[in-house]
């Protein structure tokens, strides 16, 4: 990345910051939502250029949701770099081994298998009393080095956090794309065999994905966790993975921007939807995702595909 | 010399069927080879051991006195075994450029590099020189799935000669291949063998590309090597002609249209 498109990103992350500070409380908490939701979906957009689709990511989402809770209801622990770090590290230590048996599979199995994963969570957390059951249970205000913003300030510190999360992940993730890892995901998708026939191992591609795709997961449930303030096992249940799916399709998988931008599009339609109706918005939902997969399979993230090449072609 | 590739009593069924037998065979550094046989003879499934995309049922394979037996694919390319497919393999929907980069990437770093950019202009520098050497410098930036299947061809071997395999493997690279282009497919691909010195394995239909490239021939029958030798001396092989080519061969008149083939391309 060359240093004017570093500072252009600098600019554009301070400029959505102070965006989604300045906004109303209730668009500012979606705003989060979906900054949460968004860092999901980059992680399966991963998977997904490598030919693979998760129903399970809502495990690692649910994982670094109740990692917050846990942590700062039990263990008093509010630092929210702590937490994120915490959530991390277990969501990665999980994915390193569920991914030795998933990463064997493909197509539907993988799809499946994931979501199977996800719901073995669901059910453990509905039996267990302790966690709050089906309930959940709340979320303690997070704190960053020492520094407790209180009720008022919680919301804004972890939108800030998320705000810089989303852009340095963000970098990070574009940088993984065009690293010889990134593209064998294409690769991956493409032709297994050449690529174990030019010395690269096809499972160590996957599970590598399958791995960044779970810690980014954790990050996006910690986010969500905190600034929602309560946890339950919805999170793992396969409806919420099928929504990163829905945001991942709507988005595109051609860059790390679209799953942000799909994201933030995806709360704010079915903020619409369940206002204009209340008892038939996913109608309004599956209407969108019906008109996106027949007018742009490639998610709206095309547009801006079509937008570039159209300028390129005009400039002599 | 010690042998490249060795294969002892090498066999291969599939359930009642016995698809290679009995097949004992050395190569050399440098050598180039031939293969020939009719449909169903035994060649592919030779490569496909010799390559690890299939196990055999029975014997041994040994790369420079290592046996390779039981390797999967990626592992018998470690060991410097290289190979082009039938239908070529290759990533369809990415640019001629990105295969490059991608056969590139593993080919020579030999590391999952996470954070380094594989299109640097170094790294483009280079994969434009390897498909400038096969002469399909000009499609570098054209979608894979577009092309002709010469260009295929090219591509998919190029791709696998990159880490410099010491033994190629080429399963029918002129099939598929207009007859005017065959030729200089093979020219150009057999000038990258001999530059880079691998020991080849061609397997081929066409007579004529035999006798022009190939310093000894195995002939296949019915899943045995009928005839291993000198190129001239197998195909004049009346049992050869009989089982493998399936009709008499003018050595003569195939080295004539030969040499009027190369001074019309000269």
């Amino acid at each position: 990345m060359s240093q004017r498109s570093l500072a252009l990103f600098v600019i554009l992350g301070l400029a959505t910051l102070a965006g989604g500070l300045l906004l109303p409380q209730w668009m500012s908490y979606l705003f989060t939502i979906a900054m949460g939701k968004g860092l999901v979906v980059l992680g399966l957009i991963l998977l997904m250029r490598a030919g693979l689709v998760s129903f399970g990511q809502g495990l690692y989402y649910c994982i670094g949701a109740y990692m917050a809770g846990v942590l700062t209801q039990f263990a008093g622990v509010t630092d929210v770099l702590l937490i994120l770090l915490a959530s991390v590290v277990a969501s990665v230590a999980i994915a390193a081994i569920i991914g030795l048996l998933l990463c064997r599979y493909r197509e539907i199995f993988f799809a499946m298998f994931s979501m199977a994963f996800s719901m073995i969570l669901y059910g453990l957390l509905v039996r267990n009393q302790f966690l709050g059951s089906t309930d959940g249970f709340n979320v303690a205000n997070p704190s960053l080095l020492g520094w407790s913003p209180g009720p008022e300030g919680a919301s804004a510190l972890v939108l800030s956090v998320a705000v810089v999360l989303v852009f340095a992940l963000g970098i990070l993730a574009w940088r993984y794309l065009n690293s010889l890892s990134g593209y064998s995901g294409e690769a991956v998708r493409e032709n297994e065999i050449r690529l174990e026939y030019l010395g690269g191992s096809v499972f160590r591609v996957i599970y590598v994905k399958y791995v960044i795709a779970a810690a980014l997961a954790a990050t996006g449930g910690t986010v969500t966790a905190l600034v929602s303030g309560h946890v339950d096992p919805e999170m793992a249940y396969w409806t919420t993975s099928g929504e990163f799916v829905f945001i991942a399709l709507m988005g595109g998988t051609a860059h790390v921007a679209a799953p942000i931008v799909a994201a933030v599009l995806f709360e704010a339609l079915r903020t619409y939807a369940f206002a204009v109706a209340p008892y038939t918005w996913q109608m309004i939902l599956g209407f969108a995702l019906l008109a996106i997969i027949l007018f742009m399979p490639s998610g709206l993230w095309s547009l801006v595909e079509r937008f570039q090449n159209k300028k390129s072609r005009q400039t002599p | 010399m010690s042998a490249l590739l060795k294969t002892v009593n090498l066999e291969r069924t599939f359930g009642a069927v016995t698809a290679a037998t009995d097949i004992n065979i050395e190569l050399h550094p440098g050598e180039i080879v031939g293969v020939i046989g009719s449909n169903g003879a035994g060649k592919t499934t030779f490569i496909n051991m010799v390559t690890g995309y299939i196990q055999p049922s029975a014997g041994d394979i040994l790369v420079n006195g290592k046996s390779i037996v039981g390797k999967s694919p990626r592992e018998v390319s470690l060991a410097g075994v290289g190979r082009s497919f039938q239908v070529a393999q290759l990533f369809q929907e990415l640019t001629v450029l990105d295969n490059m980069l991608i056969a590139y990437g593993f080919s020579v770093e030999r590391k999952l590099s996470f954070l380094r950019p594989l299109r640097s202009p170094a790294n483009i520098d280079r994969a434009r020189a390897a498909l400038e050497e096969y002469e399909i410098g000009q499609y570098a930036d054209d979608v894979v799935s577009t092309l002709p299947q010469g260009v295929r061809k090219l591509l998919d071997i190029a791709m696998a000669m990159l880490p410099g395999p010491g033994l190629m493997l080429l399963d029918e690279p002129t099939s598929g291949v207009a007859i005017e282009d065959k030729f200089i497919l093979m020219d150009t691909v057999m000038a990258a063998v001999r530059k880079s010195g691998a020991a080849t394995l061609y397997v081929e239909h066409d007579m004529e590309v035999i006798l022009r490239y190939a310093d000894r021939v195995l002939a296949f029958y019915d899943g045995r090597v009928l005839a291993d030798g000198p190129t001239h001396k197998v195909l004049s092989d009346a049992k050869v002609q009989e089982l493998v080519v399936g009709h008499h061969l003018d050595l003569g008149s195939l080295e004539c249209a030969r040499t009027q083939e190369s001074d019309h391309h000269a």
